[in-house]
């Protein structure tokens, strides 16, 4: 024997788990619904996922390579996934340039700024689109119409979403459920298909990488609180992107709380403040803005919301 | 299926030897005996170079309450009393017994013919405080890998007393099985022991968990309870997960009560002792045989003869692994223990001590750790701690110095079982550094506590 044997502490032992395989697997959950945009809104979707993720990696590597003179990070897939959901978030004719601006807020400002990956406050991608919402609200609020702008992108003919029909009066009736849950709808390219994101939690549950606690707890809160004001739950839960923001946005690791209580708060406030922006503010969809303003709570979340330590129910129970 | 509530992890648990009996080891000629084998003061050293002793006589005197007697494992002369380097590196106070022909014949004869030197009778009449004396002078210590003395937990401070003995089978740690095959091979042994341990401790109920892996150990240990008419003694099936065999996440799991931040395991009722350390009792009230030897698990995935071995206390661990046939080339790190809480082994040349439950040979491939990704605030390692602790907290804080803050996280709770940084996705050193943090919090509580005195 004359190698030299390797000498440290326990555990010898480690989870196959990486930070890339997170992410991955948060990509391949991802991907049913990009089937689904492919599907509804065609030559439109693949151009603004193609864009947004080939602009977040480039954006993350030249600020790692020429500012931060780090190595590459674009292995672990998190640029990439901030890129596919970024792209969810858009409208499907959205022009590339407007994408790329996009693109920069999101990885420059969003997290490089904060130090990379694990250090940002709020979620990269809603960084990016609610830039982008509140600097061109005209191109971010005009959706294309699902199925019939297949081969369309800059032509794409238009029309409101779901929530917008409403705001402006529409009748709740008048919204086909069938059509909501498949993706039939306008809207922006990821959140439209409900059947598909369910698919894709399914799977996140299934492998362990994320806990059921923080969509249950948004779903959950969503629908209680329509129910108290005597809303549609159907319409609330499977429009403007509630599920794609309670599976995929409000569970991102960085930004979201680590104890299970924490979890089940942050959860239940991002469910009411968007039904409160829905029922009486001035956009008709809340879901980015709530879950950005709890990001923001995560810290104070994280101090004072602490699991149950082993021996605190004490010896005689 | 009963298990404990908070955390924990399922590393795969490559029990590689579960199936192989138990090979006694040849008597070796020469020992080294360590004077500190145990938790609490080292035993003082009563015999000097050149004297003669017999196997099984006390070379080591327990010093102190928290202390235990060290036995020599072979008849022989004393040659040597000095500092040897142990498995850890650090010298410890040993001496070397060497047995002539005539020691080594003597000792052969006496294990062949050994006899019990009390009968059933005489054992039944022995009193409580017999037998925790007994277990006293036999030097015996918790044989699964902390070497708490035994009889310090069977003689509760005033104004606790225990209502159940809780035998831990659990053998959480991946790849070990030296208490699986004892279980096997001497379940009637290990039953006589709980029934003494039962009476040392003066209660009327005993529940030995076992995982669910070892559904042949189970069956057969009830089979025998049945049989033998032992009516206090259950076995209680629990679900497979790690840490388990941890004191307190057993009596959670079998008893469902939680031990207070602080507080001693008894003071739940509970006396937890290890299924290997019942049969240990056994030996010793009925064969008069003090700690002299036990099973040691030598594995790893390119082990050639991987098995458990009965191996004499004080025989070199390198000579174990050569039974074993010998390093595997591809070995990159040898833990003594289990691979989620043993430690690795500097030198392979060191004496085998009680506490040795395995030998584990891990190739290189799985020996160095992976590179250091910044945390991704996953909270995996919040819910793997089995003691509901926030470990990337407690690393955080440890790592720039804060150790107010870390008190008050109460790190002092943690049992180190190592889930936080097994599960780490960005490999972080999450326990290296709550270790960190332990030590200088408990220097300072310490410091505290003397000061106020």
């Amino acid at each position: 024997m004359n190698q030299i044997l390797t000498i440290s502490a326990s555990p010898h032992l480690h989870t196959r788990r990486t930070v890339a395989s997170c992410m991955w697997h948060v990509v391949v959950a991802l991907l049913p619904a990009l089937a689904a945009s492919l599907y509804f809104f065609g030559v439109g979707a693949a151009i603004v996922v193609i864009t947004a993720i080939a602009g977040c990696a480039a954006f993350e590597y030249i600020i790692n390579r020429w500012m931060f003179h780090r190595p590459s990070t674009l292995l672990n897939g998190s640029a990439i996934l901030t890129g596919l959901l970024l792209a969810f978030n858009l409208p499907s004719n959205l022009p590339v340039w407007i994408i790329l601006i996009g693109c920069l807020v999101a990885i420059g400002i969003g997290k490089m700024s904060f130090g990379g990956l694990g250090c940002n406050i709020w979620n990269p991608a809603l960084v990016g689109r609610v830039f982008l919402l509140i600097s061109f609200p005209v191109q971010m609020t005009s959706w294309p119409l699902p199925i019939v702008n297949r081969w369309a992108y800059a032509d794409a003919s238009t029309g409101a979403t779901t929530l917008g029909i409403l705001k402006m009066g529409g009748d709740p009736a008048s919204i086909d459920l069938w059509n909501s849950a498949t993706g039939a709808m306008g809207g922006s390219l990821g959140e439209v298909s409900a059947i598909a994101l369910i698919i894709g939690v399914i799977y996140l549950l299934a492998v362990r990488v994320i806990t059921w606690h923080i969509p249950v707890a948004i779903v959950g809160t969503v629908a209680l609180f329509t129910l108290c004001i005597g809303g549609n739950i159907a319409i609330e839960l499977l429009s403007g992107g509630l599920l794609l923001g309670a599976f995929f946005m409000a569970t991102d690791y960085v930004t979201s709380p680590m104890s299970h209580k924490g979890m089940l708060l942050y959860g239940a406030m991002i469910g009411i403040i968007t039904v409160v922006i829905r029922q009486w503010g001035a956009y008709p969809e809340g879901m980015s803005f709530a879950i950005l303003l709890m990001n923001s709570f995560v810290p104070l979340i994280n101090r004072y919301i602490k699991p149950r330590k082993f021996g605190e129910r004490g010896a005689g129970k | 299926m009963r298990t404990f509530h908070i955390g924990g992890v399922h590393p795969p648990e490559n029990k590689i030897t579960a199936s192989s009996k138990i090979i006694d080891v040849e008597l070796p000629r020469e020992v080294v005996v360590v004077f500190a084998q145990h938790i609490g003061a080292p035993a003082s050293c009563i015999v000097k170079k050149g004297d003669h002793v017999e196997r099984g006589a006390i070379v080591g005197q327990a010093t102190g309450f928290v202390s235990a007697n060290v036995h020599a494992p072979i008849s022989g002369t004393v040659t040597k009393v000095d500092k040897v380097k142990g498995a850890n590196g650090m010298p410890c106070d040993t001496i070397t017994i060497a047995s002539s022909d005539d020691d080594h014949e003597n000792d052969l004869k006496a294990i062949r013919e050994a006899k019990p030197i009390r009968s059933s009778d005489e054992i039944k009449a022995l009193s409580a405080k017999d037998i925790i004396d007994i277990i006293d002078n036999a030097g015996i210590v918790g044989l699964g890998g902390a070497t708490f003395p035994t009889k310090v937990k069977l003689c509760p401070p005033p104004g606790m007393a225990a209502d159940v003995v809780v035998i831990n089978a659990v053998e959480c740690e991946p790849y070990l099985t030296n208490d699986h095959a004892l279980m096997l091979e001497c379940p009637d042994g290990i039953l006589a022991g709980v029934e003494m341990l039962m009476r040392a401790a003066n209660v009327d109920r005993a529940i030995i968990g076992i995982e669910a892996n070892k559904a042949n150990a189970i069956s057969l240990l009830r089979q025998r309870i049945s049989e033998l008419g032992m009516n206090g003694i259950s076995v209680m099936e629990l679900m497979v997960k790690y840490p388990q065999g941890g004191e307190k996440q057993l009596i959670d799991a079998v008893l469902g009560k939680e031990v207070p931040s602080g507080a001693l395991p008894i003071s739940t009722g509970a006396i937890v002792q290890n299924v290997a350390t019942a049969y240990a009792v056994y030996e010793a009230v009925t064969y008069g045989k003090p700690l002299v030897d036990r099973v040691v698990t030598v594995t790893g995935p390119s082990v050639e003869r991987p098995g458990n071995y009965r191996a004499t206390i004080g025989m070199p661990i390198s000579e174990l692994i050569a039974l074993a046939g010998g390093v595997p080339t591809d070995t990159g790190k040898i833990i003594l223990g289990g691979p989620m809480m043993g430690k690795t082994i500097v030198n392979i040349d060191a004496p085998t001590i009680k506490g040795v439950s395995g030998i584990l040979m891990l190739p290189e491939s799985m020996s160095a750790r992976h590179p250091v990704e910044p945390c991704i605030r996953c909270a995996q390692c919040v819910s793997a701690c089995p003691m509901g602790l926030e470990p990337y907290l407690l690393a955080t804080l440890s790592r720039y110095s804060e150790w107010e803050d870390l008190e008050k996280e109460k790190v002092m709770n943690c049992v180190e079982c190592g889930c936080c940084s097994f599960t780490c996705p960005s490999s972080r050193p999450l326990l290296d550094y709550i270790r960190l943090g332990k030590s200088t919090v408990g220097a300072a509580i310490r410091a505290r506590q003397s000061q106020k005195k």
